[in-house]
């Protein structure tokens, strides 16, 4: 596999037997079950998967935002709990989730001003900096409104990297848009990660994307969610679209799609 | 045709700016149907000599703004500062109840059942009891048009405060914002559209909620002036006073609607 990434972090993100359960009115539903595996740092892992298996709630657990019912996570030596309330986890959600009332800019900001702001003894990337990064220079004052919806992805992509968060958690964030915006998107994510260096784990059920993106891809299966099997994408980087018309590229999304098929 | 003069004045430097040219072309309809209105008014009192103590012709009710230009004006100043202080009044009450019951469920579940009672009570019957307890002063007045403002707004604020969508909520999870700086970076601003939607509502129900605690009881005021003016058969004067207060109700809306615009600036999904 290649290691792209201008700087690498020790250890990885550890699910150990990881379950969870909801308790409804219409009895239990158990989303996860017996979820174990390593992401390795630095890595981009993809969660790959038929909706209702668990991708987002799998997603939710590594970011705090639910205890697992059982199992237990490791998010770089750290619990996921101690890793939110160190800023160390990018969030990036399918619909963007900016606040209409900001601008660019402002949404951008916005970790900066709430929860403490940026960890004692870490610099914050500069509003400004990411915007450009994400290729937004010059739209900084732009309502979410007068942006069109692969804009407002790059705003939540540059929200989510101004704490410099050692993972980057993206759950379905180009799902909504459409494929060329999607593809042009695809390129610019994998620049930005072999930038940033940061660990991402990003969720999708779209077979190409994951394939395009990922070093490895987590093929996941419904009812109760569980993981199939785990795929390594050996396609080298920096990849483009000559990427997608290489041998093995098609290979590798037909395994996927037998995989997902046999579930 | 018309894009042809559009597309000239446009080029012309010394023609109307776009904007402004479309605010005029858009006030032309709205202008046209209310001439068409007062000419159809005007039309039916004449032909059928519908006699001026019955319904007066746009002329009487001219003549009558002429003739009691100070009364009118007299009378209007009173019921402005029972509807704007009772809109105040009532606004206010009902933003810091809606804050309280959004961070204190019991409190909503202990008064708002008691907001909903006061909400079906009719006005005209509050309002003699008022008189009675208060008098004839400014208190009943503003109690009244305060009562009418309340319930909207209290309703769309507790909803506006709510209306913040889960996303938006986990983000801030992830950046372990507190609930205070939820508060006051989401949910105060995903209110405000819903609260302009009550508060336009407010400021002419707050107009009618004064004019009818006049009516009750009152030496001075557009209320007052309504019932002398019945009383005394001052037909063009009743209805210049009706106008009046249309005039300041509408005026009153347009001042919220103006704040809204100011505030408001960006788009806001539609708070109905
Ligand atoms: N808060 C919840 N309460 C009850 N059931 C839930 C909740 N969140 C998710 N689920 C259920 O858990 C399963 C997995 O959901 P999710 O993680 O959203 O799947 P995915 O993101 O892969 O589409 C689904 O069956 C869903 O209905
Ligand atoms: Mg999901």
């Amino acid at each position: 596999m290649t290691a792209p990434a201008t700087m690498t972090e020790p250890g990885t993100i550890g699910l150990r037997d990881v379950g969870v359960s909801f308790h409804t009115d219409r009895g239990v539903v158990t989303a996860l079950d017996g979820v174990t595996a390593s992401l390795p740092a630095s890595g981009f892992t993809s969660l790959l998967g038929p909706s209702g298996c668990g991708k987002s709630t799998l997603l939710r657990v590594i970011a705090d935002l639910l205890d697992p019912s059982t199992g237990g996570v490791d998010v770089l030596g750290a619990t996921p709990h101690q890793r939110r309330l160190g800023r160390d986890i990018g969030f990036v959600f399918q619909d963007a989730a900016l606040l209409p009332w900001r601008t660019a800019v402002e949404n951008v900001r916005l970790p900066l001003e709430v929860g403490g702001g940026v960890p004692q003894g870490r610099q914050a990337n500069s509003p400004e900096d990411l915007l450009a990064l994400v290729g937004l220079a010059g739209r900084e004052h732009a309502y979410p409104h007068e942006l069109s919806g692969g804009m407002r992805q790059r705003v939540a992509i540059a929200r989510a990297l101004i704490c410099q968060p050692r993972v980057l958690l993206m759950d379905e964030p180009f799902g909504a848009l459409d494929e060329i915006t999607r593809d042009r998107l695809n390129v610019e994510l994998l620049r930005i990660w072999q930038e940033t260096g940061t660990t991402v784990v990003f969720v999708t059920h779209s077979i190409p994307e994951a394939v395009f993106l990922s070093q490895q891809v987590v093929v996941m299966s419904a009812h109760p969610g569980r993981i199939r099997e785990i795929v390594d994408i050996d396609l080298p980087y920096p990849r483009g679209s000559e990427t997608r018309d290489l041998p093995q590229f098609s290979a590798l999304a037909s395994r996927l799609r037998h995989l997902l098929e046999q579930s | 045709m018309t894009s042809a003069t559009a597309e000239l004045s446009h080029r012309s430097p010394t023609s109307t700016p776009p904007r402004r040219r479309n605010i005029l072309r858009k006030a032309v309809p709205p202008v046209a149907a209310i001439v068409g209105l007062v000419a159809l008014w005007w039309v039916i009192v004449a032909v059928f000599s519908i006699p001026k103590y019955i319904v007066p012709s746009p002329l009487d009710v001219l003549g009558s703004f002429q003739d009691d230009y100070s009364t009118l004006l007299a009378n209007l100043w009173p019921t402005v500062l029972e509807a704007v202080f009772g809109f105040l009044a009532g606004n206010i009450v009902a933003i810091a109840l809606a804050v309280i019951f959004v961070h204190w469920k019991t409190a909503e579940r202990a008064f708002f059942p008691v907001a909903v009672f006061i909400r079906t009570v009719p006005i005209v019957a509050i309002a003699p009891i008022l008189v009675v307890i208060l008098g004839y002063g400014y208190s009943p007045k503003i109690i009244i048009a305060a009562l009418i403002s309340f319930f909207p707004t209290l309703v769309n604020m507790v909803r506006g405060l709510q209306a913040v969508d889960k996303q938006s909520l986990e983000l801030l999870r992830v950046l372990s914002a507190s609930r205070r700086e939820v508060f006051f970076k989401v949910r105060i601003f995903a209110s405000l559209p819903y609260l302009f939607s009550a508060l336009k509502i407010a400021a002419t129900s707050s107009v009618i909620g004064a004019i009818v605690a006049e009516w009750v009881g009152s030496q001075q005021g557009l209320g007052y002036l309504i019932i002398q003016a019945t009383y005394n058969f001052q037909v063009p004067l009743l209805w210049a006073t009706m106008i009046v207060a249309s005039i300041f109700a509408t005026l009153f809306f347009a001042v919220i609607g103006i704040i809204e615009k100011l505030v408001v600036t960006w788009d806001a999904k539609e708070a109905a």
